[in-house]
């Protein structure tokens, strides 16, 4: 997994409820087959793009200084909607390295912390000021998200803390594989299931 | 203090404390569908961590391929290489696959209950979100993303953290028209989407006591569109009887063992919960949905919502939804023309589900206009929709006959609402291009869903 300290950028306010993964990633993309680090182009395909395939210069992404934005503002319920890891990774394709909302869809947060993209929980009045300090000097601002000392610091310099569990800190602050970790309680695993067999042998076919 | 039902399945998986609240959990059941479950065991075998209990793995395509009558893995090729790497990676490690063609295939949340893959007390994922549907039979399933996945098929574990408990109770008796979707539909619109996110629910009270299993599973099917990776129902004679004798449940000396421990799993009387919300089924009517999310939702009499008089923070949203659907605020939603219909997906092509909307078609016509599909959800329910000759009440209607599969729920086999099109469909997700880029789409039960098939419009399945 790729390691995440630590990153400063432009964010872009897309500051809108509820984003959900089809927004993000079309399911199509993802049986086509194109690879992971492929699926950049595509994410928000239905807004960045107009019917006949050209860009939609409305759309923020598209825009001088949120074009290549390594953040993103939103508002409640970010990545609601399906289990695809597909948003994540085109999320990622397209070179947002963290996302900040108040709270986001239970599956792609977990989906997040597999790869390396961290989502950060702020109020919602928080997000509003970072939104506004953005967009007072497009250009300019600057938004630092620090993964280490868990905090954000805003374009204007106010120190914005924020909380992650400590388990997942370490393990995105190293780059650490969850597989791995887990397959060092080997004994403990299969200890359970041995005991369980007798318990419930009609889980085991 | 009591435990709920959550806690015993949650408490007695728990293989070991992991610290900050996270645990290592067991997980009895990982089921496998064509969008990812190839290429997530070959991702696990090619990290080198091959497949750490095969048995405790099922696999069906369903997603990625036609479902167009006599359809085979060409009929769509882009789905194919998908269907050929999870034959290719299943067979490698014998795990079993219900591939196309064969009795068992269908849809991945259909085909677990089905053959009693899914039991009582177990914890079943699965790399899709609506997998709390099997929550419906009194397991603990949720829906996982690909790291997830290769996860537990390389320790058949997960690293997770306990949500806390939602009790949603449903009292009194379905009023007519009323069913299971409109149960779950209504309370979404009264919580909204993300009421449960960070929950795990258990829906309970007389209404859902009452439900049959296969509605018990549309109920949990729509879960994940409160938020709440996972919803149940305690099992009791009505599962144990829809389960005695599936092709995977115990059987014998077995299965009496089996009931013995399922009984002791629901939550004790004094089982205390997070949140608790009821809701009277008196003021359940049939629903529909408006908007682009599932919580616009409204009783199928009612005036689609103007966004001047609802809560200020969504304005916002509504009126994008309002100008996505091409609605009008203020005027009545019933009557609205439709295009197309689409009954079927994890949430409604059960077995009753098909006989609900029969039973409106039976003796009647689609509209010239609409174009409607039904698509079972799995090949066994086909061939016992056939048997009680409920194909030949749709052909006759005018409705097409297909294949099973997601089909038009999401589109990723290339079968698409086209766009500025309006559907009523039986699925759970009427997101932004969902259904197609520009489709639009409300959800509704089958029986109201074949009602706009009938009328060329959004109609109020009470009223015919
Ligand atoms: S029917 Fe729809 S929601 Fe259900 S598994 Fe298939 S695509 Fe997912």
């Amino acid at each position: 997994m790729d390691k995440f300290t630590k990153v400063t950028g432009v964010a872009t306010p897309l500051m809108r409820q509820n984003v959900d993964t089809d927004l993000i990633i079309r399911i199509e993309r993802l049986v086509d087959n194109v690879t992971r680090e492929g699926l950049g182009p595509y994410c928000f395909e239905q807004i960045r793009f107009k019917p006949d395939g050209s860009e939609d210069p409305d759309c923020i992404f598209n825009q001088a200084p949120y074009r290549d934005a390594p953040i993103i503002l939103s508002r409640e319920n970010f990545g609601c909607g399906s289990s695809r890891e597909g948003a994540v990774w085109a999320l990622k394709g397209m070179g947002i390295k963290a996302v900040i909302a108040p709270y986001f869809g239970d599956i792609f947060n977990n989906n997040c912390f597999q790869n390396g993209l961290l989502p950060v929980a702020l109020p919602i009045h928080e997000i509003e000021q970072l939104a506004d300090e953005m967009t007072a000097s497009p250009g300019n601002a600057r938004i630092t998200v620090d993964l280490e000392n868990c905090q954000v610091i805003s374009p204007t310099g106010r120190t914005i803390p924020f909380q992650v569990d400590a388990r997942r800190q370490h393990a995105m602050l190293n780059g650490l594989d969850d597989i791995a970790l887990t397959l060092s309680r080997r004994d403990e695993i299969e200890a359970w299931q041995a005991s369980d067999k007798g318990t419930r042998p009609w889980v085991w076919l | 203090m009591g435990k709920t039902l959550f806690d015993n399945i949650w408490d007695s998986h728990v293989i070991t404390d992991l610290g900050n609240g996270f645990v290592l959990l067991h997980i009895d059941r990982l089921l496998l569908h064509d969008m990812s479950g190839g290429k997530a065991l070959k991702e696990a075998i090619d990290k080198g961590y091959p497949p750490a209990q095969p048995r405790l793995i099922y696999g069906t395509p369903d997603h990625t391929m036609s479902t167009r009558p006599g359809r085979d893995e060409f009929t769509h090729p882009p789905g194919l290489p998908l269907i050929k790497s999870m034959r290719e990676t299943t067979s490698a490690y014998g795990i079993k696959l219900f591939d196309l063609g064969q009795d068992g295939q269908g849809i991945v949340h259909v085909m677990g209950p089905e053959q009693g893959l899914t039991l009582p007390g177990t914890t079943l994922v699965c790399g899709d979100s609506h997998t709390s549907t099997h929550g419906g039979m009194g397991a603990l399933a949720f829906g996982i993303g690909s790291s997830e996945l290769v996860h537990v098929i390389a320790t058949q574990t997960m690293v997770q953290r306990k949500p806390k408990r939602m009790r949603a109770s449903f009292e009194g008796k379905l009023m007519p028209g009323v069913t299971a979707k409109d149960m779950i539909l209504h309370l979404i619109g009264e919580l909204g989407t993300a009421a449960g996110t960070g929950y795990s629910v258990e829906y309970a009270g007389s209404a859902v006591r009452a439900l049959p299993v296969e509605a018990r599973l549309t109920l949990c099917n729509l879960t994940i569109e409160m938020g709440a990776r996972t919803g149940m129902v305690a099992p009791d004679d009505t599962t144990y009887e829809y389960l005695n004798d599936r092709d995977y449940a115990p059987k014998g000396a077995m299965w009496d063992r089996a009931v013995a421990h399922w009984r002791t799993l629901p939550s004790d009387p004094d089982a205390e919960f997070d949140r608790e919300h009821t809701v009277e089924m008196k003021n359940v009517a049939p629903q529909i949905t408006w908007g682009t999310s599932p919580e616009h939702v409204i009783a199928v009499d009612r005036a689609i919502p103007d966004p001047h008089t609802g809560p200020e923070e969504k304005r916002g949203a509504w009126e994008a939804a309002l100008q996505y659907q091409g609605l009008e605020p203020g005027k009545p939603i019933e009557g609205t023309p439709v295009d197309w219909v689409f009954i079927g997906s994890c949430t409604n092509s059960r077995l009753s589900d098909l006989r609900a909307a029969a039973e409106i078609v039976k003796g009647r016509h689609k509209a010239d206009h609409v174009t409607a599909w039904v698509v079972p959800g799995s090949v066994r329910i086909k061939a016992e929709a056939e048997a009680e000759g409920l194909d030949r009440v749709f052909l006759e209607a005018g409705f097409e006959w297909r294949e099973p599969g997601c089909s038009m729920c999401l589109a990723s086999n290339g079968e698409r609402v086209p766009p500025g099109k309006r559907s009523v469909s039986t699925s759970n997700r009427n997101f932004v291009g969902r259904q197609g880029p520009g489709a639009r789409t409300h959800l509704a039960s089958p029986a109201m869903a074949a009602a706009a098939a009938i009328k060329g419009a959004i109609a109020d399945v009470r009223k015919i």
